[in-house]
């Protein structure tokens, strides 16, 4: 039971993340959305990931036996890392509108519909 | 002739010569702007060169393995990992090389396309960075043996275009289409991560070969494959995730634009890639076959009736980017509907994916063809609506005559290519539910229309008083469409040659798992 409570976070907090991509107006809210949907996938890595009593393969450390495959930890760090340029450049996008037209209110925001 | 380290290192060198370029361009290019297009264009041709040769390795020596940190592909799987592909694989097969062969032709004529087009520019620096890194990035796509680096390089592609879309601004508009194209991007790309983690919480694996031996369509598979479907059906464009592409695709420079058709086909690659082979011994054929032939009748239909009132040219090509992707998952669905059925397979099935295949290759073809056509009038004219323009055939003769090749093309008229892959769409499709023909032929008569209409009120009329000094696009504008319009005419002209060369064998590689499995893992 309670080693499931990390995967109820996951459920949580991706439900959070498209809650607010969904139903919030303001574009840097839908992109915070956006970051909360990416750390809740980063969650989800880091769980399946978790062994109990595992070790982590450091040379030092290293027992003669089993230790632990760290390639879900690389993924997560890939994705932290693809998280943040995406955020950087959303956020750059969203003050260069804001610059342009005056708001971030998704509904102002429709030059390019006809 | 070619040293055996570029013979052996191939694979890796397709995608490290154009990133090394990337990064290095903005370097060179304080030296200075001619030394910069220099840099751009070697670098765009040794990318070109070896992605031919890659391509001609793999549809002769078969399936290509290479293995980064081993001696030689056969050691693919450690012998003391216990079994599991821990190193980093790229694996192309007829189907990737195919890809590839696309990816740089296309890729090598709007570079010399961009070098006039966007040479009065400011921020080139970070522009041709982006450019070589979405060449990069796709041909990545397109060669990895690994979902995870798949990943990668579709977040990649996705940044770097969402860069080189919002790059004009064009009082924010542009920005405003970037912002769309990576929201969209982001979170289809988050929900594929999610497949990848479920994927790999059941098999401890991430190799696509090492998966697709292990998969047994349990309900997390099926919702896997659903997340995979609808984050990259999103990012190809197909209906109902399109509303990106006409904002993107108008926005962006033309140059640009043409990638991007190369960019979403290689996200269609990817849906292909992950039903066929990663699922392709799992699958219930009929339900995911379906799907997909659900979303490109959407699409097929939806983006043609959407580009017919259009009034801006990019947008209105736009609408038919939409509108042929249809065609592809039309195509290569019905293979998929009957890939469990050996006989319907044989009968019209594989006929099918190749007329779906044979789109992807021709559609990236004369759609780039058209984006540049459009971008050499906005660039004389200034405006990209068509009620502003009239009469342009006075001044741009060889703009009108290459547009023309384009548009029979995608309209499905021979001796063009666009007739080559409908025909066989139409034909195989007709045997397997002849509505599903009648549509595809119906929607391919609205383009017919639709472009005509854009070839009279763009280049018809008498020569329009505001427009009598516009001249002809520049030289290196109108290299770049040659290349591409000559392509599609010997396409055209030829095309059993190329069917029965390169769009048979990429068909037989797709519709055959266990083969691509054998050349990962039988030689270890």
């Amino acid at each position: 039971m309670f080693l499931n409570l990390p995967l109820v976070v996951v459920v949580l907090l991706a439900l959070i993340g498209i809650a607010t991509i969904l139903l919030k107006r303001n574009l840097v809210k839908i992109i915070f959305g956006v970051t909360i949907l990416t750390s809740s996938v980063n969650l989800f890595l880091v769980t399946l990931a978790y062994r109990e009593g595992g070790i982590a393969p450091i040379y030092t450390l290293a027992p003669a036996d089993v230790m632990v495959l760290p390639t879900p930890h690389a993924l997560t760090l890939t994705n932290i890392v693809i998280g943040v340029a995406t955020t950087a450049l959303m956020l750059s996008f969203a003050v260069i509108i804001h610059r342009r037209y005056g708001t971030v209110n998704i509904d102002e925001i429709r030059e390019l519909r006809e | 002739m070619i040293p055996e380290f570029i013979l052996s290192n191939a694979p890796a060198l397709l995608i490290g010569v154009p990133l090394l370029g990337a990064f290095l361009s903005p370097l060179i290019g304080r030296l200075s702007r001619d030394a910069r297009a220099l840099w751009v264009l070697a670098i765009i041709t040794l990318t070109t060169l070896i992605g031919y040769l890659v391509a001609f390795l793999a549809y002769t020596k078969g399936t290509l393995i290479y293995v980064f940190g081993a001696a030689t592909p056969a050691l693919s799987i450690p012998p003391d990992s216990g079994g599991i592909p821990i190193r980093i694989i790229l694996t192309l097969d007829a189907l990737s090389a195919l890809m590839v062969i696309m990816t740089v032709t296309v890729g090598f004529s709007v570079i010399v396309y961009s070098l006039s087009s966007d040479s009065r520019r400011s921020g080139l620096e970070a522009y041709y960075t982006l450019f070589l890194l979405l060449i990069a990035s796709v041909l990545g796509m397109f060669a990895t043996g690994d979902l995870f680096n798949f990943f990668v390089f579709l977040e990649i592609s996705s940044l770097a275009a969402a860069g080189l879309v919002a790059y004009k601004v064009e009082k924010g508009r542009a920005v405003e289409a970037g912002l769309k194209f990576l929201m969209v991007s982001a979170i289809g790309g988050v929900f594929f991560l999610l497949a990848i983690g479920i994927l790999y919480g059941q098999y401890n694996a991430l190799n696509i070969a090492m998966l697709a031996g292990m998969i047994q369509w349990t309900p997390l598979d099926k919702l896997a494959l659903v997340l995979i479907i609808a984050a990259l059906a999103a990012k190809c464009g197909s209906v109902p995730m399109h509303f990106w592409t006409p904002d993107a695709y108008s926005m962006a420079p033309a140059a640009v634009t043409a990638m991007l058709v190369v960019v979403s086909q290689a996200s269609l690659y990817g849906l292909f890639r992950f039903c066929f082979t990663l699922y392709g011994l799992a699958l219930t054929y009929g339900v995911i076959g379906w799907a997909l032939i659900v979303l490109g009748v959407l699409s097929m239909v939806v983006g043609v009736t959407m580009a017919i009132p259009q009034k801006d040219i990019k947008r209105l090509m736009a609408y038919h980017s939409v509108s042929q992707t249809g065609y592809m998952l039309l195509g290569v669905g019905v293979g998929l509907a009957v890939l469990g059925d050996q006989a319907l397979l044989g009968s019209f099935g594989i006929t099918a994916m190749e007329g779906g295949i044979f789109h992807i290759l021709n559609n990236a073809l004369y759609k780039g063809l058209l984006f540049l056509t459009a971008g050499a009038i906005i660039l004389r004219i200034g405006t990209s609506d068509m009620n502003r323009m009239g009469g342009l055939g006075h001044n741009m003769k060889w703009t009108m005559i290459l547009f023309i090749i384009g548009a029979l093309a995608i309209a499905g008229i021979p001796p063009f290519n666009g007739f080559a892959s409908k025909f066989l769409i139409y034909e195989s499709v007709f045997a397997f539910n002849p509505v599903l023909s009648i549509i595809a032929m119906v929607v391919s008569i609205l383009t017919l229309a639709s472009f005509v209409k854009v070839f009279h009120s763009v280049f018809m009329g008498p020569q329009l008083p505001e427009y009598a000094d516009v001249s002809e696009a520049p030289g290196s504008m109108l290299i770049g469409m040659a290349i591409l319009s000559g392509l599609v005419i010997i396409t055209g002209l030829f095309p059993e040659f190329f069917v029965q060369h390169l769009i048979a064998p990429a068909a037989h590689a797709l519709a055959d798992p266990s083969g691509y499995l054998a050349a990962v893992l039988g030689g270890a």
